[in-house]
């Protein structure tokens, strides 16, 4: 095999995994967008949509079925969430709604493993992970089917906010909330929206990961690795989720690969956070964070 | 609708911020069916917060009305979420001009019909367009790029969108040059002739306010301390020295309003 299809190999590669980093980074901006709320329960969102179906695919539900029972159980938590949670603290500081997340994190942790147990289930999706050779590249049939569902999600996720009627509240919303709230559009049930819709990116990226590490508390901190992909990209931007996810998917293989052998190996897991840091020097806002729209 | 007393009442209310600081101090007002009605007052006298108040924004400032009661169309309004007021047909228009920066001209003219259940939103569309013909031109572009005066008309546009009897007007002369304030206030005074729209507006500016207005509030320390039909309160010689600053031989009498003012902690 020569250099240069080695080199492509390991770019696809980069990419593919840079889809699934996407996947959990995207249930963040979501929320930031909509309410500049960090949501530190969205790790505990895709454990426990992750066991929720896994636990419908144990009572022997086919997985069609499963998916849309998780998916309603993901929508009724967003809706009791902005009831409980949201709602009762509305006008209050950022830092007190974070810290609101960070109590509901861990009391979803808790709530799933009660309901579904701790013990580590496997989930086969039914999607073979033999690599597949596409014009003399090896390209793994999980990885590419993973990208797939995640192509799929954002364009549906894009189209509901360009072209519905709650799809443009929303964005009214994220600008200004009381203006929004003025024109007749009801907060509370555009919250519940939003977080349904990162309820729904939590159950994707719960399957996806969940197929790959095994349906665990490990899970949560999937999370984590959303956070570079997050400062990279810029808090309030889904286009720079996308690209930042691919670009960290692909820059993490590229440095174990060529640069891991000149100290030894291990670049891969903290080379996303040095590259992090370095945005975080150069552009605060990430690269496509939001630069406000003012005619000075 | 209910064809008899005002179309909104505030009867004494008192607003207070972080359970803290009192802003309005008993406030009482009305405003007739097909009124426009001004509310006038220096910096800090309270007139957004009543704005705020009767919108029902005021909790996601940690603020609330901790008395009196504020009527509209016949029935109590605070209380409900400021998103019910839309579909009652009271709108605000915030000072400020918040319109949504990153939305189009369009978009941000459809989210002022979200409320709306009919199949009418186009034909309302036109109307807007037909009022204000600048906006027609910029319908594409982010409202964020518009200048001040045509974020102004888009903000107005926007709560026309929601067919509203009556619109709360804050500060729409602020920044915008003399020229545009008179196009404002005549677009304003044209709706209210041919659509019976009521208006109740809050004004620094007193000197047009009170051309344009049937009736008038002067606020000062977060109560009303004169009241009257405009045309009265526009010749009343302590409000023209002190807040149209006319007739300097008011202060001769050693007490305009301002100067006889308690200060604020006594009261």
């Amino acid at each position: 095999m020569g250099d240069f299809s080695f080199f492509i190999e390991v770019v696809v590669g980069g990419l593919l995994s840079g889809v699934m980093y996407t996947l959990v980074a995207l249930g963040f901006v979501l929320i930031f967008k909509a309410s500049g709320v960090f949501n530190f329960a969205q790790g505990a969102m895709v454990l426990f949509a992750a066991l929720t179906f896994v636990g419908f695919l144990e009572f022997g539900l086919p997985m069609w079925a499963a998916f849309l029972l998780a998916l309603a159980a993901m929508l009724a938590l967003a809706v009791a969430i902005e009831r409980t949670v949201l709602r009762p603290l509305v006008g209050q500081d950022h830092m007190i709604l974070f810290m609101a997340t960070i109590g509901l994190s861990i009391f979803l942790e808790g709530f799933a493993q009660l309901i579904w147990g701790t013990k580590v289930r496997g989930l086969d999706l039914g999607i073979s992970d033999e690599p597949i050779e596409i014009g003399g590249i090896l390209i793994s049939q999980f990885d590419l089917s993973a990208a797939a569902m995640a192509a799929v999600l954002v364009a549906v996720l894009s189209a509901f906010f360009s072209y519905t009627k709650v799809g443009r509240a929303l964005r009214a919303v994220a600008d200004d909330t009381q203006a929004a709230q003025v024109a007749g559009v009801p907060l509370g049930f555009i919250w519940a929206v939003v977080w349904g819709a990162a309820g729904f990116i939590a159950l994707v990226a719960g399957l996806v990961w969940g197929a790959r590490l095994g349906v665990q508390f490990a899970l949560t901190l999937v999370a984590l690795k959303a956070l570079p992909v997050m400062i990279l990209g810029g808090f309030n931007s889904i286009a720079g989720a996308i690209v930042a996810g691919l670009v960290i998917g692909v820059s993490e293989k590229l440095a174990e690969i060529y640069l891991g052998p000149f100290v030894g190996g291990g670049i891969e897991n903290w080379f996303p956070y040095a590259l992090a840091i370095a945005v975080l020097l150069i552009r605060p806002a990430g690269l496509f964070g939001a630069a406000r729209i003012a005619r000075v | 609708m209910s064809a008899q007393g005002p179309l909104l009442s505030v009867a004494g209310i008192e607003v207070m911020y972080s359970r803290l600081a009192l802003v309005l101090r008993g406030l009482t007002l009305s405003v007739p069916r097909g009124g426009i009605v001004a509310l006038l007052g220096a910096n800090g006298a309270g007139k957004t917060t009543t704005m705020k108040a009767i919108a029902n924004l005021l909790r996601s400032e940690r603020g609330e009305v901790t008395k009196g009661a504020i009527h509209y169309d016949g029935a109590r309004i605070d209380g409900l979420d400021p998103s019910d007021l839309a579909r009652r047909g009271l709108s605000l228009v915030m000072e400020g001009r918040h319109a949504f920066p990153t939305l189009s001209v369009e978009d941000n003219l459809k989210v002022g019909a979200y409320s709306r259940r009919d199949g009418a939103v186009a034909e309302s569309l036109e109307r807007v367009y037909s009022t204000f013909p600048r906006l027609k031109e910029r319908r594409h572009q982010p409202a964020g790029l518009l200048s001040g005066g045509e974020q102004q008309m888009c903000v107005i546009g926007r709560a026309l969108m929601a067919r509203p009897h009556m619109i709360l007007l804050d500060e729409p002369s602020m920044g915008l040059a003399p020229l545009l304030v008179e196009e404002i206030f005549s677009i304003m005074q044209q709706l209210n002739a041919e659509a019976g729209v009521t208006f109740l507006l809050a004004e620094q500016n007193a000197a047009v306010a009170l051309r344009y207005a049937t009736y008038g509030y002067l606020v000062e320390g977060g109560r009303v301390v004169r009241e009257g039909p405009a045309r009265a309160l526009a010749a009343d010689p302590e409000i023209r020295a002190s807040y149209l600053g006319l007739d300097a031989s008011a202060e001769a009498d050693g007490a305009s309003l301002a100067a006889r003012r308690r200060p604020r902690w006594l009261s």
